[in-house]
Formats: structure tokens, sequence, C-alpha cells
């Protein structure tokens, strides 16, 4: 599935507590969250924001808190991945958990902010339609793809249980949609 | 060729003989943990998926911290989800306001944690628990509930990283020194996905409160985990508490690591990590005089009975200064009792402080001492990124108790000498 956005970027170490302030850490709804995401940083990330929109960040992408606030308040918001050079280790397996594609790449520098792009979350490949250029991030472990392809951890985990059938829904109550 | 501690823990867990840095491995979890927080996201994801049973529920334990005593209504739904499911569940550890605190150091306290285990927490700083020698890390809420179910998690067995400290520690020099010393060499993301290891006679001569704050700020170098290897400091603090049987690992004198410094604590002294970075570290002298509106002495870093000792012992006779507040929390409801009992609340109370229960509260800019734009505030915390208590404008310097103490005396950032004498450390 191509994911198709407009770039939003950022800078280093770009922590959750920005991603999502931790007063507004009363709700785990996806849609509120993403309201006020990167409220601090950004204030017009969240009004102007397109669904399928990319967020672009550099060294250590997600550090600090494990709120897991943050993965859905940029799902709530519409964005459709997150690509930077490194991300934070439990943002990053939030991240998987939870069904959103993150691409790692050196290459994320090179996206500048309104850059429109493609991504193709099964192989990495990210094209920059502004720029005619493309880039190739780390492919995820087998594991990961596995995990994603389920529609997150909890799906993953469901059926290996054999606990209740879970098709239909992604982590956190998203539908899925037909595609 | 040998294992580090971390690959001795993980290796157990994963009923190995051994594992190497890089490999993926599923491993049997001792003991769980979610806040008011990161719980009710597990919990909803637990009910979603028709899962009906924890796995153990011994080995869940659910603890209110953050937004409690309640700050609002919608927090004080979320308790509810979180205490409703430790009922229904029968958690025999779910620690409520007025009995438990911050986890991270209720769970020690506690004896929930021991040495050995591989713990995983719904929280950052769930990497504290190293300090007792054992593999402890912070996950997000649906790792949590995935475990909740299974009782076990996967893992990259991370590569070590060893941290040695040499000589003496400097007078009114602390564990807290040495990890913004640490992590302003090596960087916010210097031990990315790796485990960090503390060794050396400083580290042997930390008592345990001092070993779970070293651990503590591991995550703020992007660190999986922090450990300390269990000895006899170790074993006295867990003998008369342990809830459970320990199991003591040591690195072998050839295991592999990824990198290895070694510190002579002597020179390092007093340290301040400045805005917005836990990173941005410089030494006391080159901040000192800078002007505070707020001291908070709290958080899971540094709000154990040693730090509130070296705090009382400064402010002991003194008044927090003109238009400056100092908000002091103890970190557990035990921790709170003991200090009433030693006296040490009178001491702040005398000095003008605001006390309060334990809880996380302003470290996240939650509430009870949440800044507002412009304000400086020096915090014994973890974290100063922009916004992170409160108005991304504030600015939040981080150090040990004993500065914050003196700080709170003077207004301005301060060596702790300069308001206790020379002779006091």
């Amino acid at each position: 599935m191509t994911l198709r956005g407009k770039a939003w970027t950022y800078g280093d170490n770009l922590d959750t507590d920005q991603i999502i302030p931790a007063r507004y850490l009363v709700t785990a709804d996806p849609k509120e969250l993403g309201q006020h995401c990167l409220e601090d940083a950004s204030p017009e990330f969240a009004k102007q924001v397109r669904p399928g929109d990319v967020i672009v960040g550099l060294r250590n992408f997600g550090c600090g808190s494990s709120r897991e606030h943050a993965p859905l308040a940029i799902k709530g918001a519409g964005v459709s991945a997150v690509i930077a050079k490194s991300f934070a280790r439990i943002f990053y397996r939030n991240c998987i958990n939870l069904g959103l594609p993150i691409f790692e790449t050196e290459a994320a520098e090179r996206i500048a902010a309104d850059d429109e792009l493609e991504l193709e979350p099964e192989t990495g490949e990210i094209r920059n339609l502004t720029r005619g250029e493309s880039y190739r991030a780390q492919p995820l472990p087998d594991f990961a793809r596995e995990i994603m392809a389920a529609g997150g951890l909890m799906n993953y985990v469901a059926r290996k249980a054999g606990l209740a059938n879970t098709a239909g829904v992604t982590p956190s109550g998203y539908e899925t949609k037909a595609d | 060729m040998g294992m580090t501690i971390t690959e001795k823990i993980l290796a157990a867990h994963a009923g190995r003989a051994e594992v190497r840095p890089g490999e993926l491995i599923t491993c049997r979890l001792d003991l769980l943990m979610g806040n008011d927080i990161t719980a009710p996201i597990a919990i909803r994801e637990f009910e979603r998926v028709g899962a009906t049973r924890v796995f153990d529920p011994d080995r869940l334990t659910i603890v209110l911290s953050h937004f409690v005593p309640a700050k609002d209504i919608r927090s004080a739904d979320q308790c509810r989800i979180a205490r409703e499911f430790a009922k229904r569940h029968r958690l025999r550890y779910f620690y409520d306001e007025g009995r438990g605190g911050i986890e991270h150091i209720l769970l020690p306290q506690e004896g929930l944690v021991v040495p050995g285990d591989v713990v995983l927490g719904a929280d950052s700083h769930s990497c504290t628990y190293g300090g007792l020698g054992c593999f402890a890390t912070g996950v997000g809420s649906t790792d949590l509930a995935a475990a909740m179910i299974t009782g076990e998690t996967w893992f990259k067995v991370p590569e070590s990283m060893r941290f040695h400290f040499y000589g003496r520690l400097q007078p009114w020099s602390s564990a807290k020194d040495l990890i913004l010393y640490t992590i302003g060499q090596i960087g916010v993301d210097g031990a990315s996905y790796r485990a960090m290891e503390f060794t050396g006679e400083v580290v042997q001569r930390l008592p345990v409160d001092q070993r779970l704050t070293l651990c503590n700020m591991a995550i703020e170098a992007g660190g999986k985990s922090g450990i300390v290897a269990p000895d006899e400091v170790t074993l006295e603090y867990v003998r008369p508490r342990a809830k459970r049987p320990w199991t003591l690992y040591q690195s072998d004198p050839d295991a592999r690591y990824h990198s290895v410094f070694e510190w002579d604590a002597g020179t390092i002294g007093l340290q301040v990590a400045c805005p917005y970075s836990p990173d941005n570290v410089r030494p006391l002298p080159e901040v000192a005089g800078v002007e505070v509106d707020q001291v908070f002495i709290g958080s899971c870093t540094n709000a154990r009975m040693e730090d509130l000792r070296i705090a009382a012992r400064i402010m002991r006779g003194k008044k927090v200064a003109p238009y400056v507040r100092c908000i002091v929390i103890p970190a557990t409801h035990q921790v709170f009792q003991e200090a009433l009992r030693e006296g040490l609340i009178e001491v702040f109370a005398e000095a003008g402080c605001a006390v309060s229960e334990a809880t996380c509260g302003p470290c996240l800019g939650g509430y009870n001492g949440v800044l507002g734009a412009e304000e400086v505030c020096l915090s014994t915390s973890n974290r100063n990124f922009p916004g992170r208590m409160g108005h991304p404008k504030a600015k939040v310097y981080l150090a040990s108790p004993a500065v914050a103490a003196a700080t709170a005396v003077t207004g301005r950032i301060s060596h702790p000498e300069e308001v206790a004498g020379p002779e006091a450390a």
C-alpha cells in the first residue's frame, strides 16, 4: 500500500513531551490526542495537517517518556508515517506495536518541509516527488513486519493465543480501511 | 567468550545457555508494571482482544502515581479504570494513594523487584530497578497488554556499555552528579538501545538508594536499561523485603562491551543539566547564580530518604528565599512516614516548603507545581525538554537534592557549601 503526503520536518531529539504534552494524558482517545499533537513545538500542525501527511525528524525521534499517547496522537492527527535518521527505542517499539509505519534513514535530512512524498512501507522506499529523489530506509526485522501485517501486536498475540477474532480492528480501536 | 550480567539475565529468562547482542529472543517476565497513565490503555487493549485472565495476578502490579490524588475528573476516571481492573483480577500488588507512591521507588522498597529479575514496566523510568542487579526496561502500554496475556515479551539483546567510576566522590557529590556527567559526555542518544552497566569502587560504595538514581536516568541517554551488579550492599537491602527468591549474576571478566568509559569520580563534582536537554550538562560553578522561581525536590530520581536527609541537613533552620517557592514531595507514602518520624517534614515545613503526599506531579508538568511562561525551576527530577514541567518557555535545570536545597534558600543556583558551610558535607 503506497502512502502519500506532505512532509512536516523537525530536528534532533523531538521528545514525546513535545509530541503530546502531559496535560493531555487524561485521555487515550487518538482523535482527541491528535488535536493536540505537537501543540507546543508547532502550534499550526494540528490545524493544518492533512490525512496522509508525514512527520520527518532527524536523530533520536520520540525520546523520553514511554507514553503510547505519542504515536496515538500522531495516528489520530491523520499522519501516515514517520521518517527519521534514528528513533528512540521505546517509541520505535510502540510504533510497531500500533502498526504506525516508520522509516529509518540518514536521508531524512534531505527532506524539506512541504515536500511531497510517496512511501512504500513494505520495501522501505521513499520517493520525494518535489525533489525527484528516492531513498531507501532500513527494512524492519521480519517479526516486526509480521506484527505490522497483523495490524499490531495485540492482534498478533491474540491470534497466537487463540483469543477472539480481531479482524477488521487495528490497535486502539481503529477501523481498517478496505484497500 | 564471557557474557555481561545483562546477557546472563536475559539468557536465563530465554531458557538459553547464552545469548549475544543483536539476537532476538523471547523472555519470561518476573514482574509487569503499569501506572495510572499507561495501565488504562493496556487494559483497553487486553479487553479488546477478548483476554479474560492475567497470566499471573501476582506478577502484575498497578501503581497509581502520576496524577494522584486525582487532579481532575478525567484523571479520576483513569484511576478508576485501573482500580476496577485490579479489583476484578484480584491483583495482589495494587497501590493507591496513601499506600503507594512513585512506582520506581515503591517496587524496590516493597521487595517486588529482586536481583536477577527481568522486569517490564509501562513507564520509561522502569530502568531504575537495574540498581538492584536486575534487567528492567520501559515499554508502552501495548507491550504491557500483550505481556499481561502471555507473561513474556521479545527483546533484542542489547550491547552493553560500561561506565567505571574510580577514586572518591567529592563532598556533596552523589549518584545524580555521576549520571548527569555521564549523559553530558555521551548525549541523549549516546546509549541508544544499549544496556548501561555501572561499575567501580565508587559505585560499590553507593547505597542502594543512589544506585537506583544512577540507573533511573539511563533512559535519558537513550539506554534500554541500567544495571549495577548485586553485592553485599544490595543483599542487605533486599533480604528483609524480598517477596520472591533472587539470583545473583556478575559480568564475566572477558565479557564484551560496546565501549568502556573510566572516570575519576574525584574530578566530577556537582553537575547541572541546563535547558532544554538532559545532556546540556555543566559543572555547577558555570551556572551558579542563575535566579530561580521554583525548586522541586521529588520524582523517581531523587525523593528517597537519602535525598530528603541531605536536603533537610542543608535547610534546617533556614528559610526558602523570598519570592521563591520550594516544593518537596517524598516519593512514597513510606518515605513520607519515615521523613515524618525523623523530623525532616518539620524541617521543610518550617523552612516554608510546600510538602505533599507522594506523586509524580510536577516532574511531568502534571499538577502540584506546574511552571508558567519564562519561569525558572531547579528540579531534582530527570527531564528538562521544552514543556516538560509546564509552559514550553519555562526553563528547568536538573541537579541533586543538595544543590536544590541550597538553591531554595538562596534563590539562585548555589553550591550547598554556601548555605551549610564547608564542614557540613
